[in-house]
């Protein structure tokens, strides 16, 4: 399966049949005659919003003497880190610093890549929790797979700067989980902006976020309508991939053949669908129940895509080999349940278990505070792991909230480790980031230095400037 | 408020007895909240529920059951200050949610003793990380009062709930401002009303009825307005937290306290000089309403320095579920500048203090209850686990349905069917 979402752009050009979208906009475009006796081929563009995101300006800099996790099993005692041009350029024992460059000391300190939330609402669901930024969930209809959450982002969220003082610096922003199909999420750098446009993740792939279970049955079960029932849920899935089925089958028949063929009406709904189906936008699915989550897999090989993400997953313990098996990522809390039946069979271990069955397991948040301190959260599901006896590194769960959710984000050739030629994205932590003492120190967005807990550095939201908690952390 | 058990006394009637045991916690860091401060190397001995001696060279008697802590921490158990622990097992199902009541028409007679159930599994996962004792809170329903709560234990037994009628718990914020019909004046009126009613009582009601609440919701705040049991009063905004400071001063002998209390450090001084203690979450650090602008993760620390009494809980995560989670968020404050040993005894003493026995409970020191909790390591670290939980002087079960859970699903590739691996 290809994660390039460019990919998709190049391939419907290599069509010959399909000009490269030129992104004005002006797409929907009805046949028409052009004026030389040959018809225009229907085009539309697959990335109307694009990401304007520039990094701050950076320094060269030489961060030494840490403890490094690189993200991906690594440990470096002692170790040092070369940052040029907001890239990693070395990373080892003994390096030497070039001229000119900012030399931070990081003795002492412990040093992650940044922490990758994969399942937040920031923006969406923003402080304060007022009626007017109620934006998370459009509960209209079970099937709104035709909304992107980067259109309700709010950028003024106050909880982007609070996250970034816990050492985050991409996220994951879904719709809510009210839906069978939630909308489009989207991939943002937690950088200010003016514009969400000035945070999206370049290049990362579109997600559609799915929901199975309790929240789609509650919602519409309550209003008479379907689905009401599990049953009700598989069924308003399945009919909707029937028809993006056919959506994608008309426009692929158009291309392939546009004199005789018709291009079909657009339908923003089923563009999303389509996505999925041709593997270019990954799937992010809000499961908790294993069974559940067992059906869905079936229901992914009878239409041909692929699920990337169960998020929450509080039963993945109990199917690992399922998840392992069908390729999908487990995205759970370190200890939350109880709040409704689906979650009932919560168990602290249930992230290492699934590490330790093999399998791609994470730390996700969906809380603005707990993507403050995903570290903690992380090191909370390991302890219990290694004490129910699962031999599990603390390098190795570093993963869990850097280059797993980078994984199932599509994004992990650009970050959530610490390699060369990556993004730099780096938490320089004052102590062992698994300490519940430990705090982010300095924080690095593609080489820039975006938080600095010592000197005071910080962004502020317009929302907080000139309230009581303007400047407190 | 009803003290169920006098549990000292129970203890003393069963010293002598064929029953006595003795309970050897040795080998450990003891963090006593007392002037014996933190010991590096000792122990703590237990006789029938009570402790008998603290020290580092502790005499462990002949036949003694012998706890060894391993060089790990051994603490009070740690008291969760608000909770609603046994009264929710599903929260989004009503038929397993006791803990409000919105179509009831009685609101302070409310009690949640009546609604706690020690067989909640939430008891023992909680136990199992050291929490040992908690306050239960009622939620509101269709007046800004909840109803009255209690104090219990975690060991499930059916007796956990070892003093009831202990406060009344009112809903004085931007939400019990709405239930009251729309602002903070309406929701003030009708407090200031119920007051009458309860200072009325009964004579107002042998000819009529009254101004807000009735007889019986009035019967239930007499004991508060005559300072006898504590009123908690969940508001969040600076403002509000000063109206409140003046309600208890205009009705004196009247006892409140501050839960939520997001812009608390706000009036950090007036609180202290009022001697009005705050239950609040160091970890709560978002301005979440307009209520609550002024959140940080320093305000622990400011209430601190301001010399307030404060109790930590796990607001921002939930009552039923997570109160476990109390020592994660001690250290949190702890990380943001409060002292350590300050943000312990904001989990053990400082809530026993709250509510008014501290002089059982929340403490190592002979005479106390025995709820003692054996730690492989600082207790406020997030990678830190009990090994050993000690409540009214028995070592509890460490078990519950999520480890038997954990334990089914341990071993996937197992030949034995999942359903008959128990």
């Amino acid at each position: 399966m290809s994660l390039d979402w460019k990919s998709w752009v190049a391939g419907l050009a290599a069509s010959a049949l399909v000009a490269c979208s030129g992104g004005d906009g002006s797409d929907e475009a009805a046949d028409n005659d052009t004026g030389n006796g040959e018809a225009e081929v229907v085009r539309y563009d697959l990335d109307p919003y694009p990401s304007t995101y520039q990094p701050l300006p950076s320094e060269t800099t030489f961060i030494t003497g840490a403890t490094i996790f690189d993200g991906v099993g690594g440990e470096i005692e002692n170790g040092d880190i070369l940052v040029v041009d907001g890239r990693i350029a070395a990373i080892g024992q003994g390096l030497e610093a070039p001229e000119g460059a900012v030399i931070v000391d990081a003795a002492g300190r412990y040093i992650t890549p940044g922490v990758i939330d994969i399942h937040s609402h920031l923006g969406d669901y923003p402080s304060p929790g007022v009626d007017a930024h109620s934006d998370g969930n459009e509960l209209t209809q079970p099937n709104t797979a035709e909304v992107w959450a980067e259109h309700s982002v709010w950028p003024q969220d106050p909880g982007f700067a609070r996250a970034l003082a816990g050492g985050v610096t991409t996220l994951h922003v879904l719709p809510g989980s009210g839906n069978l199909f939630g909308g489009r999420g989207i991939t943002l750098r937690n950088v200010p902006s003016r514009t969400v446009q000035g945070m999206k993740f370049p290049e990362a792939p579109y997600t559609l976020k799915m929901a199975c279970g309790e929240n789609p049955s509650r919602v519409y079960g309550n209003r008479g309508t379907s689905p009401a029932t599990d049953m009700g849920n598989m069924a308003g899935y399945r009919a909707a991939w029937i028809r993006a089925s056919d959506y994608r089958d008309s426009w692929n028949d158009y291309w392939e053949d546009p004199e005789n063929n018709s291009a079909p009406t657009r339908d923003l709904e089923l563009d999303t669908l389509m996505g999925v189906l041709e593997g270019q936008i990954l799937v992010q699915m809000h499961c908790y129940r294993a069974d559940q989550m067992a059906q869905v897999i079936d229901m992914s090989r009878e239409f041909g895509y692929q699920v990337t993400t169960f998020h929450h997953a509080v039963e993945a313990y109990k199917i690992p080999d399922l998840l392992q098996e069908a390729d999908i990522c487990a995205a759970v809390w370190a200890d939350w349940g109880g709040f409704k039946m689906e979650a009932y069979d919560t168990i602290r271990e249930n992230l290492p278990l699934v590490h330790a069955n093999g399998g791609c397991a994470m730390i996700h948040s969906d809380d603005a505070l707990g993507i403050q301190r995903l570290n903690q959260e992380v090191a909370k599901a390991l302890a219990d792991g290694r004490r129910m006896g699962l031999d599990i590194s603390d390098a190795e769960a570093v993963a869990w909230f850097t280059s797993n959710p980078a994984r199932g984000l599509g994004i992990l050739d650009e970050t959530g480790s610490l390699e060369v030629g990556k993004r730099a994205d780096i938490v320089i932590w004052s102590a062992h980031p698994f300490s519940t003492y430990a705090q982010a120190d300095n924080v690095y967005i593609d080489g820039a230095l975006l938080f600095d807990r010592e000197n005071g550095l910080q962004p502020v939201s317009d929302f907080d400037l000139g309230q009581i908690g303007e400047g407190d952390d | 408020m009803k003290m169920l058990v006098t549990l000292i006394t129970a203890g003393l009637a069963l010293s002598g007895t064929a029953l006595a045991q003795d309970i050897a916690v040795i080998n450990g860091r003891v963090i006593t909240n007392t002037a014996q401060g933190q010991i590096e190397t000792g122990g703590v001995l237990v006789r029938d529920g009570v402790i008998v001696e603290v020290g580092a060279n502790i005499t462990v008697p002949d036949g003694a059951t012998t706890i060894d802590a391993n060089g790990g921490w051994i603490t009070p158990g740690i008291f969760a200050p608000f909770t609603q622990l046994g009264l929710i097992e599903v929260a989004l199902e009503s038929s397993t949610n006791d803990a409000g009541a919105s179509e009831s028409d009685f609101s302070v007679a409310l009690d949640v003793v009546d609604s706690f159930n020690p067989n909640g599994t939430y008891l023992a996962t909680n136990r199992m990380e050291g929490i040992t004792r908690f306050a239960v809170f009622p939620s509101t329903g269709h007046n800004l009062f909840a109803g009255q709560g209690a104090l219990g234990n975690t060991s499930g037994n059916a007796d956990s709930l070892f003093e009831t009628q202990s406060f009344v718990y009112a809903d004085l914020s931007q939400s019990g401002a709405s239930t009251a019909g729309g602002s903070r004046s309406a929701a003030w009126a009708f407090l200031e009303a119920a007051f009458g009613d309860a200072r009325a009582y009964p004579g107002r009601y042998s000819s009529g009825s009254g101004d807000a609440l009735n007889r019986y919701d009035a019967a239930a705040l007499v004991d508060v307005v005559r300072g006898r049991t504590p009123l908690i009063l969940q508001v969040d905004r600076a403002s509000d937290i000063r109206r409140a400071i003046r309600l208890a001063e205009d009705n004196a002998p009247l006892q409140i306290i501050i839960y939520g209390g997001a812009e608390a450090w706000i009036v950090g001084e007036d609180l202290a000089e009022a001697g009005i203690p705050v239950l609040m979450d160091p970890m709560r650090n978002l301005p979440s309403s307009f209520d609550a602008l002024g959140s940080t993760l320093e305000a622990a620390a400011r209430l601190n320095d301001a010399g307030v009494s404060v109790a930590y809980t796990t607001q921002t995560a939930d009552g039923y579920f997570n109160p476990r989670l109390l020592p994660q968020h001690a250290g949190n404050a702890v990380t943001n500048g409060v002292p350590w040993a300050d943000a312990f005894r904001a989990i053990t003493l400082t809530p026993a203090e709250v509510f008014g026995v501290d002089d059982q409970l929340g403490a190592l020191a002979p005479g106390y209850i025995a709820d003692v909790v054996v730690w492989d390591g600082d207790p406020l670290e997030v990678m830190s686990a009990p090994t050993h939980v000690i409540i009214d002087g028995e070592d509890t079960d460490l078990t519950s349905r999520q480890t038997r859970l954990r334990d089914r699903y341990a071993d996937i590739e197992d030949t034995t069917p999942f359903g008959y691996r128990h």
